[in-house]
């Protein structure tokens, strides 16, 4: 049957969605339950930061009740050694060994800088973690990084928060040929059309923060993207007819009346 | 004696626990992990583990992120 009936697996765990979700960014934190009602998420994102006091109780207790499992992020860290340490944290912290790896290389593009990264990734998956890592839609360093041992890799749609959706499309399609493990698109997603376009293009997972939380509406949006996966899945394992640059009718031409008409 | 908490200079504790307990109102505080000097201190080591006098201190927990 088509695979998109088929769940998700990574590093032998099995996801109950193809859409993952990022917690940044919402306006108030009341809002994260109804989100995740309306988004079932297969992960959720935190990010692990200095402590001050325990006001974010509330986050942790709201995302562990909705059973969804956590996917901490190393977001800000800007080398290897500062990953691995923000990693080895989270996994004391949270008790999960997952960890999506982010290695930022420039504060305004926040691209991913992918040497630290590779570096970072081969460190991790040596400690037992199951690394997730946010790289670029290149399908050489996705090789390399699934060759360290990811458990997926994360290529970006456009850069963090832009909401541009897939800009480079064929880039993404050759990561997903480049790789066996599950690629997710992580980064730039907007709207609703690009999540299925990520899908359409082979990804077996979108990760969506800002298009969801920065929504004028973050609940009908976290539906909407939910709805946009699915299509998209869908649509993948339907197989799209070919593109044509001339016009094919789908009626009949035999059988017309046209000839008869005045 | 001094430590460096979370950046900023701050007194020191017995032991990591007695720091959480000051820092966080906790002893044993869910959602969070501590380092000294970039190594992680276990949770099961917080209760008996000495701070040294200077010693850079990370507490940290999980925030909203993508």
């Amino acid at each position: 049957m088509a695979e998109e009936s088929t769940s998700l697996s990574i590093a032998g765990t099995e996801l109950g969605s193809r859409l993952f979700l990022g917690t940044g960014g919402l306006p108030h934190l009341s809002l994260l339950d109804p989100v995740l009602e309306a988004a079932e998420p297969g992960l959720v994102t935190v990010s692990i930061r200095r402590a001050s006091g325990l006001g974010e109780g509330g986050l942790l207790r709201t995302l562990q009740r909705s059973g969804v499992p956590l996917l901490p992020n190393t977001a800000g860290c800007t080398s290897a050694r500062e990953a691995v340490l923000t990693a080895r944290l989270a996994r004391e912290a949270l008790g999960t060994s997952w960890v999506k790896l982010e290695v930022i290389g420039d504060e305004t593009s926040l691209m991913p800088d992918v040497l630290e990264l590779l570096e970072a990734a081969e460190t991790l998956v040596r400690e037992g973690f199951v690394v997730l890592p946010y790289t670029t839609d290149d399908p050489v360093v996705a090789r390399r990084l699934e060759d360290v041992g990811c458990a997926a890799v994360m290529p970006l749609g456009s850069p963090i928060g832009s909401g541009l959706g897939v800009l480079n499309p064929y880039a993404v399609e050759a990561v997903v040929a480049a790789v066996s493990v599950p690629v997710v698109l992580d980064a730039g997603v907007g709207t609703a059309s690009d999540a299925a376009r990520a899908m359409e293009l082979g990804c077996s997972a979108v990760l969506a923060a800002t298009a969801v939380t920065r929504a004028e509406d973050p609940v009908t949006m976290a539906r909407a993207l939910r709805l946009g996966v699915e299509a998209g899945a869908a649509a993948a394992a339907a197989g799209r007819i070919p593109r044509r640059t001339t016009a094919r009718a789908s009626s009949p031409t035999v059988g017309r009346i046209s000839g008869q008409i005045g | 004696m001094t430590i460096v908490l979370n950046g900023s200079p701050a007194a020191t504790a017995a032991t990591v626990a007695d720091l959480l307990e000051r820092h966080l109102g906790v002893r044993e505080p869910h959602g969070v992990a501590v380092a000294i000097e970039s190594e992680v201190v276990p949770r099961s080591q917080w209760p008996h583990h000495a701070l040294p006098d200077g010693a850079r201190v990370e507490i940290v927990t999980a925030v909203q992120g993508g």
